[in-house]
């Protein structure tokens, strides 16, 4: 088993780069060097289990929190010096559902829309088609607080490509979904990959939401310990599927890390 | 769900490109986010209510009780003995404004607390802008808030100058922008709601009883020296004065002065406590998420 570099990817055509990233709550480091870079238009599968530091990587990611140490770069924005292009490029699916509950998917949708400096006829036609796209077509006039949880998601997924982002994050997006809609949502933002060009970070402790074809890569405690492909890290821990490589990578006493260069 | 075809572009080709924002798209995040509180506030109507039957209480019921035990002597902007209700009118003005400046920075806590305030700070704007626009956004319902009470006061019999309405609008902005900015910087280090009622209990009713919106400074002055001091301290003081001179077309321009340095002060702290790199918000654990 190869170990990670802890240097920065420095992958310049990257859609997103994490080089030598750290952040710590007063004396609790949630993350320590974690580096990895996903390309243009692939699904990567961020790996974790609760507390690993996904959540934390997120807010790094989104500019909620600054990067203090080692840095974040969006198709070659530094989302530190320059948050707003960054951010333009950039959807984002958090875990905790953030719909006003009190406003109707077309104005929750149109508020997202001017956050993003778009406004009148334009806004409107881009949710009409992706409420199409989310297959949730003609509900603009229904009350958030209306919708299923499954529902609620595939608006928010809506929502993070109302400005056409060539990044999308989603952390945890499927998690208290039932297996239909966890499988629809999934399938939806693959197809967005292949069809859009896309690129996407699924942060997950749900190993079965991994495809042999994703890129994958792994936390565990804030450290960075495998990335590369499913077939490849499946192969240098020595394990006979993704999930027995997850649950080996994931357990306390794991020793090592992986690389595999995609 | 399905995964049906495309029925447009969702996402650029790469390499990605984006005009500049220009002014257009500034004023579209603007009104965006104003019509969002709009639409909030009329949504919550129990929020609507309470906030207009709050100060129709004191002008209805304690004006009225007190009307005969504090009189009111000739004081500037008055040229003559005005009632009791009038003289605590633009006090309840400004209680409105108080109330609902805490009760936006209460929103605000909320919808960190609920992960809404995301959707906000994730905006590619700056955040400057981003929290400019938010305190905008209150004090725009903080002053429709403030016209309902007075329609109602007029029909009440407590009128102002037929001008004074016309001419208050610009002292209430800049009160309303003072304590926006104030439940901004405040709701920046709070991190429960369970934390916040302690905190409006040490913001609201100090500042506006230790103020001259309910007697005139010079009675409390005369009953207590150093509670005048305090009252001469806090900036609630000069937005009711503001206020109170703003509706007889005139300036009070100590208080203009103070309501104007203190909202520049207030908000240049919320921006620094919001910002990611130096604010309070980023040294407190993400309420959204596992780690």
């Amino acid at each position: 088993m190869q170990h990670v570099r802890t240097s920065g990817s420095g992958d310049e055509g990257a859609a997103l780069d994490v080089a030598g990233v750290s952040h710590s709550y007063g004396p609790k480091r949630a993350l320590n060097d974690v580096s990895f870079s996903i390309a243009p238009a692939t699904f990567t599968v961020l790996l974790g289990l609760n507390g690993a530091g996904k959540t934390t990587l997120f807010s790094l990611i989104s500019h909620l929190y600054d990067t203090r140490r080692g840095s974040i770069r969006i198709f070659g924005h530094d989302v530190s010096r320059a948050s707003g292009e960054a951010l333009r490029r950039v959807g984002i699916v958090f875990q905790a559902r953030t719909l006003d509950l009190d406003l109707s998917v077309h104005q929750n949708l149109s508020y997202h829309a001017a956050l993003h400096g778009i406004g009148g006829r334009e806004a409107r036609q881009r949710i009409a088609a992706l409420l199409d796209i989310v297959d949730m077509p003609g509900r603009q006039h229904d009350k958030a607080r209306s919708l299923s949880g499954g529902q609620m998601r595939r608006i928010e997924i809506a929502r993070a490509l109302l400005h056409r982002p060539a990044l999308l994050l989603l952390d945890e997006a499927t998690v208290g979904l039932d297996i239909q809609s966890r499988a629809g949502i999934l399938a939806t933002i693959r197809k967005l990959v292949e069809t859009e060009g896309i690129g996407v970070l699924w942060a997950t402790h749900l190993i079965d939401e991994v495809e042999d074809g994703d890129h994958v890569v792994v936390l565990r405690q804030g450290e960075l310990v495998a990335r590369g492909k499913v077939a490849d890290v499946v192969r240098t821990s020595g394990a006979s599927s993704i999930r027995d490589a997850f649950s080996k990578l994931s357990r306390i006493e794991a020793a090592g890390t992986a690389e595999i260069s995609p | 769900m399905s995964a049906p075809a495309m029925p447009e572009k969702v996402a650029g080709v790469m390499p990605v490109r984006f005009e500049k924002f220009g002014l257009g798209n500034y004023l579209i995040c603007l009104k965006g986010v104003v019509l969002r509180e709009c639409l909030r506030f009329l949504h919550q109507r129990e929020r609507f209510i309470s906030s207009l039957v709050r100060p129709l209480i004191w002008l209805f019921i304690f004006a009225a009780g007190f009307r005969q035990v504090l009189g009111v002597s000739i004081i500037p902007p008055y040229k003559t003995y005005v009632l009791y209700e009038v003289y605590i009118t633009p006090g309840l003005c400004g209680m409105i404004l108080l109330f609902s400046g805490m009760q936006s920075s209460l929103s605000m806590v909320y919808d960190r607390e609920m992960g809404n305030m995301r959707t906000l700070l994730v905006s590619p704007f700056p955040r400057w802008f981003l929290l400019v626009s938010k305190m905008l956004a209150g004090v725009a319902v903080s002053i429709a808030q403030v016209y309902a009470f007075l329609i109602v006061a007029w029909f009440w019999g407590v009128k102002a100058p037929p001008l004074g309405y016309l001419m208050v609008l610009p002292a209430l902005f800049l009160s309303g922008m003072m304590l926006c900015a104030l439940g901004m910087l405040l709701s920046s280090m709070i991190k429960q709601l369970e934390n916040f009622a302690g905190i409006m209990n040490f913001v609201i009713f100090p500042g506006y009883f230790a103020s001259p919106a309910l007697y005139p400074l010079w009675r409390i002055q005369e009953a207590s020296p150093l509670l005048y001091k305090i009252c001469l301290a806090n900036p609630f003081t000069y937005a009711v004065e503001l206020i109170r001179f703003a509706f007889y077309g005139q300036i009070d321009w100590l208080s203009l002065g103070v309501v104007a340095g203190c909202t520049l002060l207030f908000l240049a702290a919320a921006i620094i406590a919001y910002d990611p790199s130096r604010g309070l918000i980023s040294r407190k654990q993400d309420t959204g998420g596992n780690a």
